[in-house]
């Protein structure tokens, strides 16, 4: 069995330093070079943030309703769907709760509450609640086969669900307040609108650097449970041969009588060597 | 498939019966919630009164968990759930069979609740079909989602807090539509009931439909 170091390869370090590189200029320039707005203040910054979040929240659901789509296709079968959806509903969820984190920062400097029951934001924390019991289901363990199923229907469910969720709330808060407070949104221009573009590059990036690592994680967890059962086999034998090996050696030196005690002692020396090596 | 329902949906309700669980457990629990939103609302009869088409469903909710929770535990002793593999049933109508006896149990539920809401929060009736009809629609949708979640947790370990984890933000949408469905009935709020019915009818179509489809592939697989 080949060792794995970790999930990284060129292709994510490349991912990896473009992602570092773009919310570092992100952040100077959404925190330092940009003017603040003159109608919400230091608050408009949040913008750098919140927008691209929710972009890559919903991406993330949606690459995961796809990839759960292509595994319930039977010509398209294959765990690669399965851990694909896996991964982006995971990193869909991160993006989900900073998306609802800012809007929450936001709506509190803005309207003067952390939350009010809007129609985007309702629905969003419902999704957030919906892909959270996704997670929890795929979290049960089980046979990897069935599991991919069910969770890949469970998904498809859960997005197919999606517009009856937008009418309810849409409705339901227009009957509350006859107006959402999203249109208070200025025009934007100048700097602001490119540094709101590079945060799109920025979220995009570290999006898609979480997903291939989080899908490398499914990969080993997978060779884990496949493999890691009979590798572990493989090195107790190795190591009781080991030990055989080392015997006659002793046994020339001290004899017939003490020999087995020796090599009881190498054999448990050896163990606990290894326990060291293994790691 | 429709006498497959009906012989699922005839067993269900016979084991509830003779159970006695529904009667004994769910429903006195339903009542239960009721009095405590009593108490957390403070005696308040104004507000009582305004909120009590919110509190039922809540109501209702908590209790269709403990009922779909009920529909798969008498699958899981004693190998039932090979038997009915084994039976040659159709999976469609397994799945019909049980949305039957919980739309059933949930309807039974519902009218006791309803006594409880007008005893002790002394609502008015506005509109009675549509409470009625959307009490009916609502129960469907609900029964149906819960049925398809429940067959999805009773394979997988710690079934009792995953069920609620995936039913309750699924089935918002309903509590949603069937409170303001009430609201209309009862005539605390102006809005379109019918409207908000056609909702219900759109979840709970969705849900029987993916139920359906789905019911063979979860039987095999769960």
């Amino acid at each position: 069995m080949t060792v794995h170091k970790g999930t990284a390869n060129q292709l994510t370090r490349v991912l990896g330093a473009g992602s570092l590189v773009t919310v570092a200029l992100t952040a100077l320039f959404g925190l330092w070079l940009t003017p603040p707005d003159a109608v919400q203040g230091q608050l408009v910054r949040l913008i750098y943030v919140h927008p691209a979040a929710a972009t890559a929240c919903y991406v993330g659901f949606g690459l995961c309703a796809l990839a759960s789509l292509a595994y319930l296709w039977p010509r398209t079968r294959s765990r690669r769907w399965d851990r694909l959806a896996a991964a982006s509903a995971e990193v869909g969820v991160v993006f989900c709760v900073i998306t609802l984190a800012t809007g929450s920062i936001w709506g509190r400097g803005s309207w003067g509450v952390w939350w009010t029951w809007d129609a985007r934001l309702t629905l969003t924390a419902l999704l957030c609640a919906v892909f959270l019991g996704y997670l929890a289901l795929r979290r049960t363990g089980g046979n990897p086969e069935s599991r991919a199923l069910t969770s890949a229907i469970v998904a498809v469910v859960c997005v197919a669900l999606v517009p009856i969720d937008h009418y309810a709330t849409s409705w339901w808060t227009t009957l509350h307040q006859g107006d959402t407070l999203m249109r208070a949104n200025p025009l934007i221009h100048g700097s602001q609108l490119y540094t709101m573009l590079l945060s799109f590059v920025a979220v995009g990036l570290v999006f898609s650097w979480l997903v291939v690592h989080r899908y490398r994680v499914e990969v080993l967890e997978d060779r884990f449970e496949e493999e890691g059962f009979a590798v572990a086999i493989a090195e107790r034998r190795a190591e009781a041969s080991a030990a055989v090996q080392d015997r006659p050696a002793e046994s020339a030196v001290v004899g017939p009588g003490p020999a087995v005690a020796a090599s009881s002692s190498s054999a448990g020396s050896e163990m606990g060597r290894d326990g060291e090596v293994s790691e | 498939m429709w006498r497959d329902a009906l012989l699922v949906g005839g067993k269900d309700l016979r084991i509830e019966i003779r159970g006695r669980v529904a009667t004994m457990q769910v429903a006195p629990y339903a009542m239960l919630v009721l009095l405590l939103f009593g108490f957390a609302f403070d005696q308040d009869h104004n507000l009582l009164t305004q909120a009590a088409p919110g509190l039922f469903w809540v109501a209702v909710l908590l209790s269709s968990l403990l009922a779909v929770q009920r529909s798969f535990a008498i699958e899981a002793t004693d190998g039932t759930r090979d038997g009915l593999r084994l039976s040659g049933l159709d999976p469609a109508g397994i799945f019909l069979g049980k949305v039957a006896a919980v739309v059933i149990e949930l309807v039974a539920l519902e009218v006791l609740l309803g006594v409880g809401v007008v005893v002790l929060f002394g609502t008015r009736l506005h509109d009675p079909a549509l409470l009625v009809v959307s009490a009916l629609v609502a129960s469907v949708g609900l029964a149906a989602a819960g049925t398809v979640y429940g067959m999805i947790a009773s394979g997988v370990r710690g079934r009792e807090t995953l069920l609620p984890l995936l039913v309750l933000p699924v089935v918002a949408p309903v509590l949603l539509a069937a409170t303001q469905c009430w609201m209309a009935a009862l005539g605390s709020s102006t809005t379109d009931g019918w409207r908000w019915l056609s909702l219900l009818v759109a979840f709970g179509v969705i849900y029987l439909a993916l139920g359906v489809v789905s019911f063979s592939t979860l039987v095999e697989e769960t």
